[in-house]
């Protein structure tokens, strides 16, 4: 396989320069954001609601074009004629799958769409590419679930159907938009210990986008804090706890006060712009578990 | 809510209605002695249409082939036409506005146009069928399309799915219980279009054949034709409903498999 980044081998896989995205004219989502990410890291970005957490994400996606500045992935700027040229992976807070295929077949989708896959796809769906997905689906303990509908599944189950699915074409790249947001907490506390597996097991780049510090704990080598709107990133802190991070580990000092300077960090980003909102927002209750 | 009966309950209860329709229309006609002229008893037209089957055959393969051909090619069109407005917000609205000015004109009124363009014959009631199926299938498809959720859109987008994928995969398979539901509108109207054309400028089919026969005042020969017509249409639409439902089982949720 051709690859473009052997030339530009200690280039980060994602780099945001002096970005800044302005949604109809006047709303400013990101401010002079400037963002690198190596490859194989793992970060996550956290901050108040509203702060443009989930434009970066859109921004590396190629769903959004920066209105200034330069967004650079795999070596190429978004929005470019083949800007695809690094694979990317994708699962939202929604697990979206397409409700007229088997779970099986929605993760098979990327197969189908992204090259070089897509060549072979009609040859080898029922052979090759089926021992893949449901080797997936296998490893986030879903086995024997491919051949039903996705309104079968539960939330959870989607979710990691989803995961499956941003994985199967093996990205370099995997975007999390708060994909374990709509779960409950014992759901979401399973499926961090299968996504760590999954990160430590292939080492994909990976961006999370998150509202629950102690997940950004968990999983992130890296988190960075953004502030309110105008979203710029107001922290950049290593996370150095020995993987496999578990539970357990999630309680001890050293984790807690993690989570409890991060959440002081964005109480603080948050204050300017609560002064000028003169209705009262509720806390982040997340943080406080 | 009442419970739901049994299928094969449902199915003994709507045929027994069928034979009670009939049977008390057998007998209020005798018991009120109606005459042959005016309302004449279903015993006496099925008869008719067993005597007469041999004529009347080939007018039914006329009505049902004229029906087909103006609904494929009114499906077909209506589906290019309903791509192409559902997948552009332009020009949906540049289009919508001409298409409903289309559609509510009369269809009686294009049979004479048709007549002068082609000749009375096969190909104004095709063209009949064609033109009134078009507009359903248009609306849904479209309809269908410009609904379709962004987000399912945007998990082929990011991985570089260019806008025919897109549309190959998620948006024409959203559509389809949309298509299907204007299908069986178009069937329907398709075969209304048929008999209209038929009865006005043709010298075959059904709607010919029922309108010689009340010239001379054949009125169980009528009766014949109208049976055939309600059976080509329960046909008609009964395929429609098969079709429909093997092509778009995900939207029947729940059914003979339960949530895991």
């Amino acid at each position: 396989m051709t690859d473009t980044s052997s030339t530009s081998a200690n280039r980060p896989m994602i780099e945001l320069s002096d970005v800044t995205v302005r949604y109809g004219g006047n709303v400013v989502a990101l401010d002079n954001t400037t963002l690198r990410i190596d490859k194989g890291d793992f970060v996550a970005l956290v901050g108040p609601s509203g702060c443009g957490k989930s434009t970066i994400l859109k921004l590396v996606a190629g769903l959004l074009e920066p209105t200034a500045g330069a967004a650079i992935v795999g070596g190429r700027e978004v929005g470019a004629i083949g800007s695809h040229a690094k694979r990317l992976g994708l699962a939202f807070q929604n697990p979206t799958m397409l409700p007229w295929l088997s779970i099986l077949d929605n993760v098979m989708i990327p197969l189908k769409i992204v090259e070089p896959f897509r060549q072979d796809y009609r040859r080898k769906r029922k052979g090759e590419f089926r021992e893949r997905a449901e080797a997936l689906l296998e490893q986030v303990g879903l086995a024997g679930f491919g051949n039903k509908r996705p309104w079968q599944l539960s939330g959870g189950m989607l979710q990691r159907a989803s995961l499956c699915r941003a994985l199967v074409h093996e990205p370099d790249i995997l975007l999390l938009d708060e994909p374990f947001g709509a779960l409950d907490q014992f759901t979401r506390e399973e499926l961090w210990d299968t996504m760590q597996d999954l990160w430590i097991n292939r080492r994909p780049t990976v961006l999370l986008v998150t509202h629950d510090l102690r997940e950004s704990a968990y999983l992130a080598n890296r988190i960075c804090v953004m502030s309110s709107r105008p979203g710029r990133i107001i922290e950049d802190q290593r996370v150095t706890f020995a993987r496999p991070r578990t539970l357990e580990s999630s309680y001890q000092a050293d984790f807690t006060s993690l989570v409890q300077s991060l959440r002081m960090s964005i109480a603080d980003a948050r204050a300017p712009s609560s002064a000028q909102n003169t209705e009262p927002r509720p806390s982040l209750e997340e943080v406080s578990a | 809510m009442n419970k739901p009966l049994p299928r094969w309950r449902r199915n003994l209860l709507s045929f027994s209605a069928m034979i009670g329709f009939f049977l008390l229309w057998e007998l209020i006609c005798r018991a009120l002695g109606v005459s042959e002229l005016v309302l004449p008893v279903p015993s006496q037209i099925a008869a008719v249409l067993i005597d007469k089957m041999p004529v009347l055959w080939p007018h039914t393969q006329q009505t049902l082939m004229t029906t087909l051909i103006g609904f494929f090619l009114g499906v077909f069109i209506g589906l290019l036409i309903g791509v192409i407005i559902g997948s552009s917000r332009v020009a949906y609205d540049i289009a919508y506005p001409l298409l409903v000015g289309f559609s509510s004109i009369p269809k009686v009124a294009v049979v004479p146009i048709f007549v002068v363009w082609f000749g009375s014959g096969t190909i104004p009631a095709i063209l009949t069928s064609m033109v009134i199926g078009i507009f359903p299938v248009v609306v849904n498809v479209a309809t269908g399309l410009a609904t379709t959720e962004p987000e399912l859109e945007d998990v082929l987008r990011v991985l570089g799915a260019k806008k025919r994928d897109i549309l190959w995969n998620v948006g024409l398979p959203r559509t389809l219980p949309y298509l299907f539901a204007s299908l069986k509108i178009a069937l329907t109207s398709a075969f209304i279009g048929t008999v209209l054309a038929e009865t006005v400028a043709s010298n075959k089919g059904i709607g010919n054949v029922m309108m010689i026969a009340s010239g001379n005042f054949d009125v169980p020969l009528v009766f014949a034709g109208l049976f055939i017509l309600a059976a080509l249409g329960v046909a008609l639409y009964s395929v429609s409903a098969l079709v429909e439902s093997r092509f778009t089982s995900w939207t029947q949720r729940g059914k003979g498999s339960e949530a895991a």
